[in-house]
């Protein structure tokens, strides 16, 4: 066990953990913050995107020793409202079904849109292609994605 | 339309604690509507709370996999209620004796089972908001009238509200009869709406299942035996305890249970758990050999005879042209994307169970049995879904909670990994269907006969339907079953047997057409000239699709017809085959499913069904080799990405028959959709799922 710092959601963060458990078992199980999902364990599904320094990672396979120092930011703090473009146009377009994959999918496109402010439809693909929806609402995100690269492109992004 | 309304079975009301109007009524279950008989009892099966505050509270006995019956029950009732519909919540209220036997979202029931009931609680509440407001006013309940969560004194304009209301109208008595709105009349129903579940969705707070978390708890994961049936021989935990945060090992009746404090802990500790089987006599069972008994039984003539028009023997040896052909589909996992999860405590006095499932009295039931206690002793807190799919119709993994916390005084929460979601699944089973048809000089089919292999999990109906029960007028058809059981459990998967049976069907009425030399939307035409609801949907696919117009060299279009869940869908795929690459480009799909409720939930769920049936065409495959499962991750056992999924088109037929089904609607249709397509565009007849590279080179 061993005492890691980082800063989660903005705010200074320390665990004592293991230092080879995966931060997606820190989140949910030591922090009690499971808007992050476990969906394979594996880095094959996209379920655990979490931010760490501002790019998209599986937390899945990251261990907590790995985060040490870094900023990391999970669904939850996205942003304090639901105000995140990508969320905005997740609403709009009512992307969810089960909702499950949604985190993953949501984090992983607001990595994609904080660096390529208007995406085309291969960037899309390149970008989500490795996060896994079993309810097939791929056309809503992509159409969501289009929207919230608008919405961002006016301004609307932190 | 005015209904009368059986008092006793149907209207409750009366004050709650925290004020308000509370309103009980009945929702027919699935064996009630399949009998038309009316309710009897005094089951309440849902309620409506209009609170003091405006909030207008469903309760709801079913749930949501991410199928939209939150939002689209909800609507039903806003709609006769004449509520504000921001001004509407829902909240699952567990399982209750009071809401009957059945409580469960299986066979795509949910609209079907509450179209007129949920409307006539709405229409019912709304009644004697009406009647209280009027008496307030002391007029008449006739010069007042409902809207946006007020009621409003048609004489003075004067508005009270449905809070300041609730609690006069929760005192008076319920009303003997409603009446409903006509559907020209609606405002809600039938108009593409938002779901409700949306906002907690995009940012992390919906609680699902998985994430339910109590004080106290310990976190468990279950070593099962990799051989289905297998049992525990013996295991020797030393290593296991030596994990930091693992707490105790513990046998139950399916495995060894690793309890920790989190549930990597209980991961790691599984890791050097050391487990001998009994692996028993599934162990002898592989892929191969099952497809060959599957073979075998189909050259059998004796199977259970499924459905006879006409003498089909007669006439295939009297038949212009003869064709015969074999297909086959595999075992297919769920794969869910939230694992199976469930958390228990299991105290002296009682049980409370926390669980994403399908099947609410199910879990009830199971978990009574695994602890001990009777079922009024068993709560059970009905969570979030990540997915269902049929998957969570089973309550073996609520079991295994239960049985696990009972060793424990605190709450328990079991997950499952993803490979012991992929192994230890109850599959959609894999089948086998050996055809032989005739067609006449003139092209037209005219004998049609289907031997059908298939481990059976509910009787030969689910294993055969999409075969026996197609809509085409055949003169001679038969259709023969062979229950072949390999010991691999199966069980319901989206579209049940439709989900094989179509794309035999579909597909071999393909071969039909062309070896008649006959179009393949003008054969079905012609086989469904007496039934227009399919003929409609059918020339409405076939117009927006485009059918008939040229495509570049190495595209082509296919179609598929499907009538199940009480609903008609006809599906156009549009696909391209480059250098022994196929790309499904469009699929143009035509529901008539009755009146809608919320054509936007339609769009979601036609074009979730396709995606989910998509990834069967093109990649869903469990094999089984010494009675294991060889797939355990989405590496080995992958699924349709955001890339490979085609545009979706769907055209609604307006229609205000009774409701169809559409959770399970579009999955049947699309694989023969797109394997017909890869014919036009290729010459190549695909007769095995999934596709494969050799089958397109």
């Amino acid at each position: 066990m061993a005492a890691v710092k980082f800063t989660l959601n903005g705010n200074p963060q320390t665990v004592d953990a293991v230092s080879a458990m995966p931060l997606l078992w820190v989140l949910r199980d030591t922090l009690g913050m499971t808007g992050t999902k476990f969906g394979c364990g594996m880095s094959l599904c996209g379920a655990c995107t979490v931010h760490i320094d501002g790019q998209p990672v599986r937390s899945c396979v990251t261990p907590i020793s790995a985060v040490a120092g870094k900023k990391v930011t999970t669904i939850e703090g996205l942003s304090p409202d639901r105000s995140h473009p990508i969320q905005v146009a997740w609403i709009e377009a009512d992307v969810p079904q089960c909702g499950y994959c949604q985190s993953g999918q949501i984090m992983t496109a607001a990595a994609l849109l904080s660096k390529t402010s208007n995406p085309t439809d291969a960037d899309i693909d390149e970008a989500m292609r490795n996060n896994i929806c079993r309810c097939g609402t791929y056309e809503d995100i992509r159409r969501a994605l289009h929207r919230a690269a608008e919405l961002h492109r006016a301004g609307g992004v932190k | 339309m005015s209904v009368a309304v059986n008092r006793r079975n149907f209207l409750r009301a009366g004050a709650t604690a925290a004020g308000g109007l509370m309103l009980g009524f009945y929702l027919p279950d699935r064996k009630a509507r399949a009998a038309e008989t009316p309710a009897t009892g005094n089951k309440l099966n849902a309620f409506v709370l209009v609170g003091n505050d405006d909030i207008v509270t469903l309760y709801i006995h079913k749930a949501e996999m991410g199928q939209g019956t939150v939002t689209s029950l909800s609507m039903l009732l806003a709609e006769e209620l004449e509520c504000d519909w921001s001004k509407i919540r829902t909240e699952f209220p567990g399982v209750n004796p009071a809401y009957g036997g059945f409580q469960g979202v299986v066979g795509s029931q949910s609209i079907r089972s509450s179209y007129t009931s949920l409307r006539q609680a709405g229409a019912g509440a709304r009644d004697m908001l009406l009647q209280a407001a009027a008496q307030k006013w002391g007029v008449d309940k006739s010069s007042c009238r409902a809207e946006k969560s007020t009621v409003i004194n048609t004489a003075t304009n004067a508005r009270l509200t449905y809070g300041s209301l609730a609690e006069a109208a929760s005192k008076l008595p319920p009303p003997g009869s409603v009446t409903l709105k006509d559907a020209s009349q609606f405002k809600i129903v039938g108009k593409p709406t938002k779901r409700l579940d949306t906002p907690g969705k995009v940012d992390g707070s919906t609680t699902f299942g998985i994430d339910i978390r109590l004080p106290n708890m310990l976190y468990a994961v279950l070593q099962r035996c990799p051989v289905f049936g297998g049992t525990v021989a013996s295991f020797d935990d030393t290593n296991a305890k030596t994990v930091p945060g693992v707490k105790r090992v513990i046998k139950i009746s399916n495995g060894v249970a690793v309890v920790a404090d989190n549930t990597w802990a209980a991961m790691e500790g599984r890791r050097k758990l050391t487990v001998q089987w009994d692996e028993g006599k599934v162990a002898a069972n592989s892929t191969p050999g099952i497809t060959q008994s599957f073979a075998e039984a189909t050259q059998q003539t004796d199977g259970a005879p499924q459905r006879k028009v006409g003498d089909a023997s007669a006439a295939l040896a009297t038949a212009a042209k003869n064709l015969d052909a074999i297909y086959q589909t595999p075992y297919l996992a769920h794969a869910t994307m939230e694992p199976l999860n469930c958390t228990a405590w299991v105290r002296s006095d009682g049980a409370e169970v926390w669980a994403s499932t399908q099947m609410q009295s199910g879990a009830r039931t199971i978990a009574a049995q695994k602890s001990g206690l009777p079922q009024d002793k068993v709560q059970i807190h009905s969570e979030y879904m990540g997915g269902g799919f049929g998957r969570r119709g089973g309550s073996d993994y609520v079991g295994e909670a239960v049985e696990i916390a009972k060793a424990f005084d605190v709450p328990v929460k079991l997950t499952w990994s993803r490979e012991d979601d992929m192994q230890h699944d109850t599959y959609r089973p894999a089948s086998y269907c050996r055809f032989a048809g005739g067609v006449d000089a003139d092209g037209w089919p005219v004998a049609w006969t289907a031997s059908i292999a298939c481990p059976a999990f509910a009787g030969a109906n689910t294993s055969t339907e999409g075969v026996r029960d197609i809509a085409y007028a055949i003169p001679n058809f038969q259709v023969h079953y062979h229950d072949v059981n390999p010991g691999v459990p199966v069980s319901y998967w989206r579209s049940v047997g439709y989900s094989q049976n179509t794309f035999f069907a579909e597909s071999f009425l393909d071969e039909m057409a062309h070896a008649g030399g006959k179009d393949p939307v003008d054969l079905r035409r012609r086989l469904l000239a007496t039934n227009g609801r399919l003929l409609a949907a059918l020339e409405l696919a076939a117009n927006k699709a485009g059918w008939g117009k040229p495509l570049p060299a190495g595209w082509g279009r296919g179609v598929s017809v499907v009538n199940n869940i009480g609903s008609n869908t006809v599906q156009i795929a549009e696909v391209s085959v480059e250098k022994g690459k196929l790309k499904v480009h469009r699929v143009v799909c035509a529901v008539d499913c009755g009146a809608v409720v919320n054509p936007a939930g339609v769009q979601q769920q036609i074009a979730s069904g396709i995606a989910f049936g998509l990834s069967a065409a093109l990649k869903g495959g469990i094999t089984i080799k010494n009675g294991r499962v060889e797939q355990g991750n989405f590496h080995q056992y992958d699924v349709v990405r955001i890339d490979e999924m085609p545009k979706v088109e769907v055209h609604i037929v307006p229609s205000q028959a009774a409701s169809g089904g559409i959770g399970e609607a579009s999955t049947p249709g699309i694989a023969p959709a797109v394997c017909n397509a890869i014919f036009a565009a290729t010459g190549k007849r695909i007769r095995q799922l999934p596709i494969r590279p050799e089958d397109l080179a």
